[in-house]
């Protein structure tokens, strides 16, 4: 039993490093397949990275249920640390979800269980941040779509390995969609749902 | 406590979150209106409360804010959301439009070209493009759903029959990434080729309206026309009268009651930049020369 004392620690300074973890979100959506880095640092619980804390403790709170995987939903020490450091509710059910956390890509369920909002409000979708190997060498991705200067090319070491494939039900979704935040220790990438992979090598 | 305390850039950390996720939802979904919930600030409704909002959940202390209203960095309106950012986050500040990392403005881009680590925020009277043509937004919300924009067409259409020309000056419909029609906020259309494909991220907020907005860089934004009558900016047809420029967007100044008028660049920043490097207009002033006390005027 981790008492809260025992708990590791959230951000150091909670207004700045909120701040500058944030502008590191906002620059990778705004130009996805570029990685950025949060540099903040807080304490980690279970099988979160640093970049995937940060980010939790700089966009959750009681207004955004959370749904995990089932490897991170086992770990009670995450669970008390969300708890106590966000206060954002943790929800089984994934289509009410605002963010849902993986902690690895092969936990991933189908993207058509997360909400995907409504043509009306398609804001209303859930924001999918999934832990990756790497996101610096591995397999080339070329990305197009608003954000990107023509075409901007990703390295990265996924999974699962298909995720691309899976992100191609955007198209067809538009406005609706998945936003997927690509975590791999404390880089960031961001995949809006307006990004289209034109060419994959391996 | 004799002063009081405020958070860094005035709004508190839950509020600055609130905002912080409709922001990369707007990224997110081009053009799309999110909704959020605006908060009161302290300063009236129509005097950019939106935009401030977005600026001080973006703003860290190592921006530089630079802050316009119509192009100008030194009206009431700019200067005094220049001295809230300067007093609650301790930011620096600057009118150069190539030092600012943070832009706010009411009502103009700058002509000076943007870059890639700049972030331009507008302030959003009515955000909501479709809104004088259907006041119902259970209705508009419906037709951006469905990308049914046949009524936008149908008014610029109704300008050409009744003026021969579209006669929208400002606030002129663009479509963003080829999905939602946007209202540009109430730029001059001179300035809408501005947004396609700018390398800058793009942010619009609304404080009474409760809505953002945002154009991701690089990104095509299309100014709603027709074949045989194509969108084209309008700028009046005379050189600035201080710094000679014949490609920035002019403002008519009266100067006497017997029809006298002059034009001058909206843009403060882009005018003093080039008459400091030497260029002058028909109005500029002589070059300054020290006289003597009492000495004669030429």
């Amino acid at each position: 039993m981790t008492t809260i004392a025992e708990l590791p620690p959230g951000f150091a300074d909670k207004v700045l490093s909120a701040q500058s973890t944030f502008r590191s979100v906002m620059d990778a959506m705004a130009r996805p397949g570029s990685v950025q880095r949060i540099i903040p640092m807080a304490g980690t619980a279970g099988p979160m990275m640093r970049g995937t804390a940060a980010i939790a403790l700089t966009l959750f709170d009681h207004d955004t249920p959370i749904w995990l995987d089932p490897r991170i939903s086992d770990s009670s020490d995450v669970l008390k640390w969300i708890k106590f450091h966000t206060g954002a509710p943790v929800v089984q059910d994934p289509s009410i979800a605002a963010f849902a956390l993986i902690s690895d890509g092969v936990l991933l369920p189908t993207l058509e269980r997360f909400a995907l909002g409504t043509n009306e409000y398609p804001d209303r979708s859930t924001t999918v941040i999934i832990q990756v190997e790497s996101l610096e060498a591995g397999r080339s991705f070329d990305l197009r779509g608003p954000g990107i200067d023509d075409v901007a090319t990703l390295q990265a070491s996924i999974r699962p390995f298909d995720l691309f494939d899976r992100l191609r039900l955007n198209e067809t979704l538009f406005p609706r969609g998945i936003d997927v935040v690509l975590v791999a220790d404390d880089f960031v990438v961001a995949i809006p749902r307006t990004t289209r992979v034109v060419s994959k090598e391996s | 406590m004799n002063a009081p305390a405020y958070n860094f850039a005035y709004l508190d950390e839950q509020t600055k979150r609130m905002i912080r996720r409709a922001i990369l939802k707007a990224i997110a979904i081009p053009g799309y209106q999110v909704p959020f919930a605006s908060r009161e600030m302290p300063m009236p409704y129509g005097w950019g409360t939106g935009g401030v909002q977005v600026t001080a959940a973006i703003l860290g202390p190592q921006d530089v804010l630079k802050v316009i209203d119509q192009g100008s960095d030194d009206t009431t309106n700019a200067i005094s959301i220049r001295k809230f950012f300067a007093r609650t986050a301790g930011v620096a500040t600057t009118t150069a439009t190539d030092e600012a990392t943070v832009i706010q403005t009411r009502h103009r881009i700058p002509e000076t070209a943007l870059h890639e680590n700049q972030v331009l925020v507008y302030q959003v009277p009515i955000p909501e493009p479709l809104r004088f043509l259907e006041p119902r937004e259970t209705e508009t919300r419906r037709m951006h759903a469905l990308a049914e924009y046949g009524l936008m067409h149908v008014k610029l259409y109704e300008d050409i029959a009744r003026f021969g020309h579209i006669a929208t000056a400002y606030a002129y419909p663009v479509k963003v990434n080829a999905r939602y029609v946007m209202d540009p906020s109430p730029t001059p259309k001179f300035d809408n080729p501005k947004m396609d494909n700018c390398p800058a991220l793009q942010l619009f907020g609304a404080g009474r309206e409760k809505r953002i907005y945002a154009i991701p860089p690089y990104t095509q934004v299309v100014s709603l026309d027709f074949e045989d009558h194509p969108f084209e900016p309008y700028r009046f047809n005379a050189p600035c009268a201080l710094c000679a420029a014949e490609n920035s967007y002019l403002d008519e100044i009266v100067t006497d009651d017997k029809g006298g008028r002059m034009f001058v660049c909206s843009d403060t920043d882009y005018c003093e930049s080039r008459q400091a490097a030497g260029h002058h207009g028909s109005q500029s002033a002589a070059p300054y020369k020290e006289k003597a006390q009492g000495g004669s005027h030429d």
